[in-house]
């Protein structure tokens, strides 16, 4: 028999307590002396836990998760790919660890060297002029590319013109979300029968009154949009700004610049690309990267690499947005990428595109026979089958999504992109090996089975799991989000 | 090195499963000409050696890692417990993803809701979300919802909220939006806040403690925002609110702010942890992520995310807000650390902040030339009037092994006699002497 997993607050008690404080070295005065007239709380309702209690509680928990370390996480658009352990080193240095922004430059050079750096080879790869590091992850990334494109547009007397941005109905949800916060509005146009963009659709409703196409490329189907420059180039032609959403760098990196391919300002998922732990949600951080003509327009400050191998912030930028960020953006994490740019080099930067690449055409070709694939080009680093023709059996893409589970991997995305029916999102990354590769084709194959088979089996799966499925409709209906104090 | 494990033999069996003699014919949709010749001119690449001897050396070029840290403005050098970073630094959560299949992320889930009752409990409201990225896009976020909320534009800020606070404000916001009061000695001050209060007014926002470190009196504070039909919102340190009274409890329809000082390290300002907490009544209108309670199909106890119709990925153009990607990792590293720190540490780490600090002003208010700017009772944070430039206080802590604060004079020019001091838990009676000499040496030298 097993202990009962409990919350903290249901751990414990009165008397327990975790680690102690030294006691109070200097002579203390009462609160009622130092507070005159300020409202005190009557008592904190917290967790009265001892410390090793704490600690396997947390262990527990840890336990309950699958993770890139652990197995097989091909969530497509999200870059599973290994996390060196070295960064997490470096990035815990107490150089680094207990720098404070605001102790000024001159206490401050080796962070600064470090922000300066970042920015200097992440516009290296992407082919642009100039980086900020400011934006906390990619979708405050594209926020920040939306207000720099703005601030160019009112720099020119077109601000009140040009309200709108163009969004493939291929688009991660962000995409739409962040033209809603800078105060523009979205035009959708419907992708081309090849999942691509489709340049009749854009060219009737581009104009004036456009502020910028945003794209992801490669799309979210996992294919080069063949036609890019093309598309860039009917953009610029009606007066619009071009918007990479770099999420799906990591299918270019190395082999492609951006830069190149006409856009203006792009995003970066470090988080995704360059490899740095997504932490069970974050932290990420979304650099963006800009042409020339932007660079007046980046939230202050940026580091600049002086004549005399200093750095220093500069915050003379009379035309800047203004700050995204309390401080100085996500660091520790640009630390981390920083780390993983300088181990790859530029052969290890190409060969990661080029395996990312490899791997995924390889799964989709073998999982072609088992699933539909409605877009049967080559794809880039992640591609798109549906679940449909499992429909006649009763099965649905989410029991393929909760079944998987049971043979130790994650499940892909699932429904998105929103342009393909019962989607399933693949994407393996270039750090998984051709056995990893092949374990999971032979799930999903022994699952399409099992869907003709005994699709009741999968209607319950997962089975293997810590917790069965979860009751969501429920959560919903009459949401519990705190725990209830014994 | 790219962390790939692929062999030459393995490669060709896998061009010949998907059908193509090279690789190169993979590319094919990419035009020529934008196919880089030689890949990015970037240094590198170098082993774990080399790598650690680099960044070691940049490391070292920080004053960090030998000053004893008297330094605040938003980021402080609070203790953080062992457990903290053994439990945290697990791969099973570092290297997880967003919870997107619950069955197999019970671990991550579980933790964030136990911050969201822990963010809950310390702010005095109902709801708390999962994170944002910092406190001044939680700010940001708060403004959002109150105008949405209330249909009106305006925002009004109190004197002092954090500078940079206000400077994101503006620059999500559109000039006019936003109207700063002027403080009265340090404090928000009620008659001027309640002119610039109106009809066309979303939220009054107010920090409490204060940028200066000093206590706001909440509940008015609440009212005169209530009076004008716009929402109240608290930008709080969740250390202060193991002390003080909770502004949800006193009618803050929104409670935020930056929980780094929650088992985080300062990190040259990120990764930080941005808290949102709310009102049961404005719950369907949060951004981010939120998980709640519900059962498995044999009725056992599990997390979801929930309410995910308000997040981007369901609702698009529609959504509350667009994150997606929060701070994850630190709330976490913050639930961790309240649960070890507990009822009772939580209270005795805020009460040392609050006996350090003012034993540290009285120090300094007692050297010749310094003063205290303001006289409102403070909460770990301290303003110093000092006789001669900050900037110049704060080069002479070099000599004694102390950064002896902030120099407020990198604000605002007619600030630059202000030092701006934080004294936490971490310091001990040794520490702050030497940081009342480095003062008085500073100070003699005018």
């Amino acid at each position: 028999m097993t202990m009962p997993r409990r919350l903290l607050i249901e751990q414990g008690g009165a008397g327990h307590r975790g680690p102690a404080l030294p006691a109070c070295d200097v002579p203390q005065r009462p609160l009622a002396e130092l507070f005159p007239g300020v409202a005190l709380r009557a008592d904190l309702v917290f967790p009265q836990v001892s410390e090793p209690e704490v600690v396997r509680h947390f262990t527990e928990l840890s336990t309950l998760n699958h993770h890139v370390d652990r197995g097989f996480y091909p969530l497509g658009s999200c870059t599973m790919k290994y996390n060196p352990k070295i960064d997490e080193e470096l990035a815990a240095l107490a150089g680094f660890a207990r720098a404070h922004p605001l102790a000024g430059d001159d206490a401050t050079q080796g962070c600064l060297r470090a922000m300066a750096e970042v920015q200097r080879l992440l516009a290296e790869i992407t082919g642009f002029a100039a980086v900020t590091t400011q934006p906390a992850a990619g979708a405050h990334g594209e926020m920040t590319g939306l207000l720099l494109m703005r601030a160019y547009h009112r720099s020119r007397g077109e601000g009140g013109q040009r309200r709108r941005v163009i969004v493939p109905d291929s688009a991660h949800g962000t995409n739409p979300a962040s033209v809603s916060l800078v105060g523009y509005e979205t035009v959708v146009i419907p992708s081309g029968l090849d999942a691509t963009v489709d340049l009749e659709a854009l060219a009737k409703v581009l104009d004036d009154r456009t502020a910028a196409v945003m794209l992801t490329v490669p799309n979210t189907v996992g294919l080069f949009e063949p036609r890019v420059l093309e598309v860039t180039r009917l953009a610029h032609a009606a007066g619009a700004q071009c918007y990479m959403d770099g999420a799906n760098l990591n299918a270019l990196v190395g082999r492609v610049r951006p830069g190149d391919l006409g856009f203006d300002v792009m995003h970066i998922n470090v988080h995704k690309t360059f490899s740095t732990p997504h932490g069970g949600g974050g932290p990420g951080a979304g650099p963006v990267a800009v042409a020339q003509h932007l660079e007046p327009f980046l939230p202050t400050p940026v580091a600049v690499a002086q004549q005399d191998g200093r750095v220093r912030l500069d915050w003379e930028r009379p035309q800047s947005i203004g700050r995204v960020h309390s401080f100085n953006g996500n660091f520790g994490v640009l630390l981390r990428a920083l780390a993983y740019m300088l181990t790859l080099g530029p052969e290890g930067l190409a060969e990661v595109s080029r395996v990312a690449i490899l791997n995924a055409n390889y799964l989709m070709r073998r999982l072609a026979k088992s699933y539909d694939l409605p877009n049967p080009q080559h794809c880039m680093h992640e591609f798109v089958l549906s679940g449909r023709g499992l429909k006649k059996y009763g099965v649905k893409t989410l029991d393929v999504a909760k079944r998987l589970l049971d043979f130790g991997v994650h499940a892909p995305t699932v429904y998105f992109p929103l342009i393909v029916e019962e989607a399933l999102m693949i994407e393996p990354t270039e750090t998984e090996t051709f056995d990893r590769l092949d374990h999971f084709a032979s799930a999903m194959e022994r699952i399409a089975a099992e869907a003709a088979g005994d699709a009741e089996m999968l209607h319950q799966a997962p089975h293997t799991t810590p917790v069965g499925r979860l009751d969501e409709a429920r959560a919903s209906r009459d949401p519990r989000l705190r725990w209830n104090v014994p | 090195m790219s962390f790939v494990g692929l062999t030459r033999d393995e490669e060709q069996r896998m061009l010949k499963e998907i059908g193509v003699a090279r690789f190169e014919e993979l590319l094919a949709a990419i035009p020529q000409d934008v196919l880089l010749e030689h890949p990015p001119r970037i240094p590198g690449p170098l082993s774990e050696i080399e790598l650690r001897r680099l960044l070691g050396t940049w490391s070292r070029e920080n004053h960090a890692a030998e000053l004893v840290s008297f330094q605040g403005g938003g980021i402080y050098d609070h203790w953080i417990p062992a457990a903290v970073d053994a439990l945290a630094s697990r791969s099973e959560f570092v290297t997880a993803y967003t919870p997107y299949q619950p069955e197999v992320a019970q671990g991550t889930l579980t933790a964030i809701f136990e911050f969201q009752s822990m963010m809950a409990e310390l702010t005095g409201c109902e709801v708390a979300n999962a994170s944002m990225y910092d406190g001044a896009t939680a700010t940001v976020e708060a403004a959002l919802l109150a105008r949405r909320q209330t249909g009106r534009r305006r925002v009004v800020v109190a004197g002092m909220v954090h500078p940079h606070t206000v400077a994101v404000l503006r620059t999500y916001l559109d000039p006019g939006e936003v109207t700063q009061v002027q403080d009265m000695a340090g404090l928000a001050a009620p008659a001027a806040l309640k002119a610039a209060l109106g009809p066309d007014t979303a939220c009054l926002i107010y920090q409490q403690p204060n940028f200066f470190g000093l206590i706001e009196d909440p509940a008015a504070l609440h009212a005169l925002a209530h009076d004008a039909g716009a929402l109240a919102v608290a930008v709080c340190d969740p250390i202060a609110l193991a002390l003080l009274e909770p502004p949800g409890r006193t009618g803050a329809d929104l409670v935020v702010g930056e929980a780094q000082c929650l088992g985080n390290p300062m990190s040259f300002g990120g990764p930080l942890l941005g808290y949102f907490a709310a009102k049961q009544s404005l719950l369907r209108g949060l951004p981010g992520r939120l998980v709640a309670e519900t059962v498995d199909r044999q009725g056992r106890r599990g997390f979801v995310l929930t309410l995910q119709t308000r997040e981007q990925h369901i609702r698009r153009e529609k959504a509350t807000s667009n994150i997606c990607t929060n701070q994850g990792l630190m709330a976490l590293r913050a639930a961790i650390h309240m649960g070890l720190l507990g009822r009772v540490g939580m209270r005795e780490v805020a009460g040392l902040c609050v006996q350090k600090s003012h034993h540290a002003a009285r120090l300094a208010a007692a050297i010749p030339g310094y003063a205290l700017a303001f006289q409102a009772p403070f909460f770990r944070e301290f303003v110093l009037r000092c006789p001669v430039e900050a900037r110049g206080v704060v080069a002479a802590g070099l000599e004694f092994g102390v950064s002896p604060g902030i120099n407020l004079g990198r604000f605002r020019p007619e600030w630059r006699d202000l030092l701006l001091v934080a004294v936490t838990e971490l310091r001990d009676a040794n520490e702050i002497d030497r940081w009342a000499l480095a003062l008085r040496e500073a100070g003699g030298a005018r």
